[in-house]
């Protein structure tokens, strides 16, 4: 019996997404779990894994077409098995719900969805038929003539078509057109490697994920009354227990100075339900998330992510920082799952490894609060009246001031400081 | 170089034609006493005389079939029909005869004749008096179909179609005649089947003809206000069409936007289209937009007749869809 896949929700306010690649073709098989495409969001390229195991019989939207959240992208069955698309999407979800899709279809999408299956899957036809329209035929010479991957180039025409202009802009930004557009005679030595210049205006369109981040943060700046409260914390003890453990483990599964300083946080959240906590909508209330869920930020190309610790005060500083570091990796490859990036309830903001004293971070909405964490120093400390060499590092609490005071938030850092400066606590 | 208007400039051919060669006559409805429905013969019955400014009875088909024949003997006819709606009483001898005489019997005589009749709407004449049914005659092989958009090329093609040896048939614009532009002093033929560019530009192609011609231009010149220049071909000719300049130009834009004021279906922007799709496949950045008629029979209430013909702000319309 042949399954839909459909298109994943894959965040709190996703609409659609883009499917950008097909990973299996049609006609080929595909196991339970094994990718099937990869979807562009407002906030990553994740891929889809399907649901189903057998044949992929049918591939329903080109490669670049926006889809709606809950269509149909797939039909999985038996080699050779007829596809009655019509019978299959009047029947939404099919048996088994795709993972990923975390909120069941409501009942009112399923009416919508039965109320037009002929329109519908006529409407599917026409859009695999038109796979071809991808790239115009002006872009495909181009391309074919520059010997340019039209895969690599990403369409802002109508329905993701590549142009003219798209063609031209990707030109520009090849690392063979930088070398060839930056002028060696007039690039002077400056004893350190520099990153090739591009000596000419352009006029670039902002990458999405650029454009999210943008988004967010302006919602959150314009809208978000925050104040910031900067703790001091003594991390001598940290910085040792750290070294003792590494000397133990193996070189890729060592631990971060921010894997301790993410379970101190979600440690003590565990006493302040209100910096875990989220203003609903229309913000008459406040939801008080059942779960402590640490996001950290990432720098990934062309922005940052947040990636998501899940049930952190349940886990060991280990265990996090093994989960940190598969999402990390896979965040910075463009291979972020949906997992991955949703559902933080706090986030830290760590700065440590470039040499930052402190900053402050935006509220990542719609959190409570953001910890922005510097870097660990060397500094003279006074210490029973003498001068000595101390090891501190500074972190800034961001709060919104709708959901909690000033008291609050310094309660928070000095309550985090029994963590972070008595780290053992962290590794009971 | 004089302004003067569309239909000073079609009387000028006319009767420079007839006194060059003796042979040109005028045969229609109301062409003679009266001076043309359009006033285009206004002055020539007391100048020429009955002879050659023939009145006729109101019979289409007769008309054609008189110019047919009169042709065959040696003369060269230029034939009115009163509108392009009334040609479809003559449909037999135009597209069946006359298209086809020289060819039936294998190039033993010529058809030097020149049906001027007036086409498109806009003028509250409804549904059977309003209709821009170029494309059906373009369709006949053998046939050649004129429809000018500016003075100048309405005179100059006019004494071309006088002078070519083949039957043409020769549209103008029921709302082109008071239009305005400058004509060459002296003698300036303009060949049959070639397409010009009316205006320059780089963002974008317009292909038009005749009284949309106009219309194209107006719309040019509001998206020149936005940045945006559109480089507008006039067809002039729609049989034999040149599509070398529409080609050149497309080659250039990669995007094109065909207004005409017939109906789209089966249309000139449909043959264009195409022509374009087959001979510049791989210069196509965005699908061709066409801006026509709307698919209803025209209406007479004015308000609805304008909504049912192309506006400019319809082709400002296609052009930012393709840009």
């Amino acid at each position: 019996m042949a399954q839909i896949v459909s298109m994943p929700k894959l965040g709190f306010d996703m609409a659609e997404g883009i499917l950008v690649r097909w990973v299996i073709n049609e006609g080929d098989k595909v196991s339970k779990g094994a990718v099937l495409a990869e979807i562009e969001t407002d906030k990553a390229t994740v891929e889809v894994e399907s649901t189903y195991g057998g044949v992929l019989l049918r591939q329903l939207v080109p490669q670049g077409t926006a889809v709606p959240i809950n269509d149909p992208i797939a039909v999985i069955g038996e080699p050779g098995e007829e596809v009655n698309l019509e019978a299959l999407i009047g029947k939404p979800g099919g048996g088994e719900k795709p993972k990923g899709m975390e909120k069941p279809m409501e009942a009112g999408a399923i009416q919508t969805a039965s109320a037009k299956p002929a329109q519908r899957s006529e409407a599917q036809i026409t859009a695999v038929l038109a796979e071809a329209a991808h790239a115009s035929p002006l872009a495909r010479s181009m391309a074919a003539e520059m010997g340019i991957d039209l895969r690599a180039v990403q369409g802002t025409g109508p329905g993701g078509r590549i142009t003219k202009k798209d063609i031209e802009s990707f030109q520009l930004n090849r690392p063979e057109a930088v070398m060839v557009t930056t002028p060696s005679p007039a690039t002077i030595s400056l004893g350190v490697p520099l990153k090739a210049f591009i000596h000419e205006t352009r006029n670039l369109p902002l990458p999405k994920l650029r454009a999210a981040i943008g988004r967010r943060m302006s919602v959150s700046m314009q809208q978000t009354p925050h104040f910031y409260v900067t703790h001091e914390y003594d991390v001598g003890g940290l910085v040792d227990r750290r070294k003792e453990i590494n000397a133990l483990l193996a070189e890729d599964d060592k631990l971060s100075v921010n894997d301790f300083i993410v379970r101190g946080v979600a440690l003590t959240l565990l006493e302040f339900p209100n910096l875990n906590a989220s203003l609903d909508q229309g913000n008459s209330s406040l939801i008080y998330h059942g779960e402590i869920n640490v996001g950290v930020a990432v720098a990934v190309e062309n922005g940052l992510l947040t990636v998501v610790s899940r049930n952190t005060d349940q886990k060991t500083v280990h265990q996090i920082s093994a989960e940190l570091k598969n999402m990390v990796k896979r965040a910075r490859e463009g291979k972020v799952r949906p997992e991955d990036i949703e559902g933080s309830t706090f986030t830290i903001s760590n700065m440590g490894m470039y040499d930052v004293d402190q900053f402050t971070a935006i509220i990542n909405p719609p959190e409570a609060a953001i910890l922005a964490v510097g870097s660990a120093k060397q500094v003279p400390v006074v210490m029973n009246g003498e001068i000595r060499i101390g090891i501190r590092m500074k972190a800034t609490l961001s709060v919104d001031h709708r959901i909690s005071d000033g008291a609050e938030g310094a309660r928070f850092l000095q309550a985090l400081a029994k963590y972070i400066e008595e780290p053992l606590r962290l590794l009971i | 170089m004089p302004r003067i208007t569309m239909r000073e400039a079609i009387s000028q051919a006319l009767w420079e034609e007839m006194e060059r060669d003796p042979k040109v006559f005028i045969m229609g409805e109301e062409v003679g006493v009266w001076g043309g429905s359009y006033a285009v013969t206004r002055g020539f019955y007391d100048h020429f005389g009955a002879e050659r400014v023939k009145d006729t009875p109101i019979s289409e088909a007769t008309i054609i079939g008189a110019a047919i024949g009169a042709a065959l003997t040696g003369l060269r006819p230029i034939a009115e029909l009163m509108t392009i709606n009334f040609a479809f009483s003559a449909f037999e001898h135009i597209v069946n005869q006359a298209a086809k005489l020289h060819y039936m019997f294998a190039g033993q005589m010529i058809l030097p004749m020149v049906i001027r009749t007036v086409g498109g709407g806009g003028r509250q004449l409804a549904a059977t008096h309003s209709q821009t049914p170029d494309a059906i005659f373009a369709h006949f092989p053998g046939l050649k179909v004129v429809a000018p958009g500016t003075p100048e090329d309405a005179k100059g093609l006019l004494k071309s179609a006088i002078r070519v040896n083949d039957p043409v048939l020769f549209i103008e614009s029921a709302t082109l005649y008071q239009l305005k532009g400058e004509v060459s002093e002296g003698e300036n033929l303009i060949p049959i089947g070639k397409s010009k560019i009316q205006r320059p530009g780089k963002d974008v192609t317009i292909v038009t003809y005749s009284k949309m011609l106009e219309t194209s231009l107006k719309a040019a010149d509001q998206l020149a206000q936005e940045g945006i220049e559109a480089e507008i071909v006039d067809l002039r000719t729609l049989r034999p069409l040149d599509m070398a300049p529409v080609l050149e130009s497309f080659k250039k834009t990669n995007r094109a936007v065909i207004v005409e004021e017939g109906w789209r279906s089966f249309g000139v922007g449909a043959e264009v289209a195409s022509r374009i799709y087959e001979e510049a496949f791989d210069y196509v950045d965005a699908p061709i937009q066409r801006v026509a008629q709307k698919e209803v029979p025209l209406p007479y209430n004015q308000t609805l007749e304008q909504l049912a013909l192309p506006q400019v702000e319809d082709v400002i319309n296609a052009v930012k869809e393709v840009l």
